[in-house]
């Protein structure tokens, strides 16, 4: 039996989304972009979806950009406003590489978190000024799973750099909390399709009307010009039944998962000393268990727990595959030998009782086979 | 012999045939892939192009590939230690220290870790086992042989280091990859330090790490200085570059010795580069097996396809040769052996 606890990377496909894909990829073939009836179905599909994801989110329909990843979403939002309006790019220390990476070609910067995974919000006060043009602050994090107070954020953006947009990264958060209420304040949302249960290679980035957005893709001019190229139709419809059947059942999901995440977290912590958990559970994502098993290599670990059939992570992998230290660690002030001993758990909607009982199994006899020797 | 056995897969045809030949008679392989250096490289082992040869080549061979991230201790156990020696004004050889750190230390433990009876490599040389005593002999294919970056292991590792192309020649090893259809069959070979660019150099590469600062060439024979180099770090025992003479006419000339603390090279003839004998560093010899009895006539070898010189091991360590010898430049390894058999090796003062 595979114990699948990666959900922070990807999660299984839904089955309401694979139906609602599956005539998008044989009989509707058809490009939304055309005038006849074949392309017509296919229009249709798209702007239905596009009223499900605004439902979802929480905007207008016109305010929904399709795009081809959560990656791609987060590079618009940041570099799309940047090419309409110059300016300095501001983002947390511990967002995604999506966000990070985009903030630092631009050759913007980057404002320390507290221990807690919480964004310093007297930090972020002072890099803010005038010339900023952009602050992108992640809802949920994709590591450690701590939430940030966007109200909070919105708050000290408007006092201190009022010009400026409020972008947030809330691919991980989707699945755990209401996005619409939560990012209400935020001026471009970026979500990924296939972190709740729709397929990959699909994206959306909320662009509330108002705000001033160049391409970074040039083409056909399709999504009123923001984002050129060939719909993604199956993904797009995959993606909104998806999100549809994710928000309609989140608050039940996130109860039982949440749950589940603290039988896990509670047990491995009891049966492993020297284990220290990431982040106060208060403030953090139903399905996220962050955990630091003291004196072992999480590299180790993890091909132990593979061979035993439980996916988990550890930070995040470079191009050659090989485990990074984890930039968001080190922002909190965990040591970089400490962090390599973590691993990140992450539960979904379809993991169960069992696989978790069998999960803490492995785990224990893992981490104590390590400790050993 | 069965058993699980962890493959270190570099990307390159060595190591993809010791996967195959493994798989072949039965293992059950695993393949890894150590990523050692994340800094600028002409290939290395562990470019990312590099990983996905290891991992295409692991998944024509059907078995599990992982990555492992030894970058740290590749900089604290070899890149670290490098510059420092050339800082004191030694030679080191960083794939040596790889080998005894990383290799055969780092990913050996992972190995035993992970369950593994034994890791392999794609190096040419051969383990074999007389009587419960373990042995390292020289390859096969005698242009090949790497029995001397091997030298350093002892019993402990050879009893777990499994090297399946050491009984095959480069040619049938390119063969089997051939007859395989690895895509790394015709993959050219990584010849230098993996995180010494060709554009640069050592020279460009420890210009960032330490100050490079000149040096006064003084010869032998009059003690007075006769030239300057730019770089004492960056000056070899035995090189000819900077030394003067036979640019001007004059006989070849030699660097004799380095002294960093000083910043001073002395220079001189072919006939003051021959010495007696050589001592070996603080660290002294570590043997194969048993150690080499005092007065033991061996076969040394001092660089990685050097012609073996006999000498004879001293009470003390030294080694003395039969017929005088060009000095080792110190830092690097001296092997011993007894016609294909390792006994032993150190690292030259």
């Amino acid at each position: 039996m595979t114990v699948y606890l990666d959900h922070a990377a990807t999660t299984p496909l839904r089955p309401e989304a694979l139906e609602a894909m599956l005539p998008f990829l044989t009989e509707h073939f058809g490009n939304p972009s055309g005038s006849h009836a074949v392309s017509r179905a296919a229009r249709t599909a798209v702007d239905e979806a596009r009223d499900v994801v605004a439902e979802c989110l929480g905007c207008q329909p016109g305010e929904v950009i399709f795009t081809g990843t959560g990656t791609e979403a987060d590079n618009l939002a940041i570099a799309g406003v940047v090419a309409r309006r110059a300016g300095r790019v501001v983002c947390t220390a511990i967002e995604h590489h999506a966000v990070l990476h985009t903030v630092q070609a631009l050759r913007g910067d980057v404002v320390p978190v507290h221990p807690t995974g919480r964004v310093d919000l007297d930090a972020l006060a002072a890099a803010l000024g005038p010339d900023v043009s952009v602050v992108s602050v992640m809802l949920a994090n994709n590591e450690i799973g701590v939430i940030q107070s966007l109200a909070e954020v919105t708050a000290v953006v408007v006092e201190h750099a009022p010009e400026a947009v409020v972008h947030t990264d809330a691919v991980q958060a989707l699945p755990w909390l209401d996005v619409a209420t939560a990012a209400a304040g935020a001026d471009l949302v970026a979500v990924s399709a296939h972190k709740f249960g729709g397929p990959k290679g699909v994206g959306a980035l909320v662009a509330r009307s108002g705000v001033r957005l160049a391409p970074i893709l040039h083409g056909g001019g399709q999504e009123r010009d923001r984002r050129s190229g060939t719909h993604n139709v199956a993904g797009i419809v995959g993606m909104a039944a998806a999100m549809r059947a994710t928000v309609a059942e989140r608050e039940l999901s996130v109860a039982r998962v949440g749950a589940r995440r603290d039988r896990l977290a509670d047990a491995l912590v009891a049966a492993l000393p020297g284990t220290v958990e990431t982040g106060d559970r208060a403030e953090k994502v139903a399905g996220s268990c962050h955990l630091r098993f003291g004196g072992i290599e999480s590299e180790a670990l993890l091909v132990l727990l593979d061979d035993a059939g439980v996916c988990a992570s550890a930070g995040s992998a470079c191009a050659s595959g090989a485990m990074e230290p984890s930039h968001v660690l080190a922002a909190i002030g965990v040591g970089r030998a400490e962090a390599r001993s973590s691993v990140r758990f992450s539960l979904g909607a379809t993991t169960t009782d069992d696989e978790v009982d069998l999960a803490v199994k492995v785990v224990v006899e893992a981490v104590a086979h390590l400790r050993e020797g | 012999m069965g058993g699980r056995v962890l493959v270190a897969m570099s990307g390159g045809v060595d190591s993809s045939v010791a996967a195959a030949l493994l798989v072949e008679s039965g293992h059950e392989v695993v393949g890894a892939t150590m990523k050692l250096w994340g800094g600028a490289s002409d290939s290395g082992c562990c470019s990312v192009a590099d990983v996905d040869d290891a991992r295409r080549v692991a998944q024509q061979l059907g078995i599990v590939h992982h990555v492992f991230n030894f970058g740290d201790d590749f900089e604290a156990a070899v890149v670290g230690p490098y510059v420092e020696a050339h800082a004191a004004g030694l030679t080191p050889n960083p794939c040596i220290e790889c080998n005894r750190h990383l290799k055969f230390d780092r990913f050996l433990h992972r190995a035993r870790q992970l369950g593994f009876d034994a890791v392999a490599t794609g190096h040419h040389a051969r383990v074999t086992c007389d009587r419960g005593r373990w042995q390292l002999r020289r390859g096969a294919d005698a242009a090949k042989d790497q029995s001397y970056v091997l030298s350093m292991l002892g019993q402990h590792q050879l009893s777990r280091v499994r090297l399946p192309v050491g009984e095959l020649t480069k040619a049938e090893v390119r063969d089997r990859a051939g007859a395989l259809g690895l895509r790394t069959a015709t993959k050219a070979e990584s010849q230098d330090v993996c995180f010494i660019t060709s554009t640069g150099g050592r020279g460009a590469f420890l210009g960032e790490r330490i100050e490079l600062r000149p040096g006064r060439v003084l010869d032998a024979a009059t003690g007075r200085e006769v030239g300057e180099v730019p770089a004492i770090e960056l000056v070899t025992v035995g090189q000819r570059r900077g030394m003067g003479g036979a640019a001007g006419g004059g006989e070849r000339r030699y660097a004799i010795a380095v002294d960093a603390v000083a910043g001073t090279v002395v220079a001189g003839t072919e006939a003051d580069l021959l010495t007696d004998g050589l001592a070996v560093s603080a660290g002294g010899w570590s043997w194969t097996d048993e150690p080499v009895a005092a007065g033991t006539v061996v076969s040394a070898q001092v660089s990685a396809h050097g012609p073996p010189r006999a000498a004879v091991l001293e009470a003390g360590g030294r080694l003395r040769w039969l017929e005088p010898e060009r000095r080792v430049a110190p830092g690097q390894t001296v092997a011993l052996y007894d016609a294909d058999r390792v006994l032993g090796s150190a690292i030259a003062a």
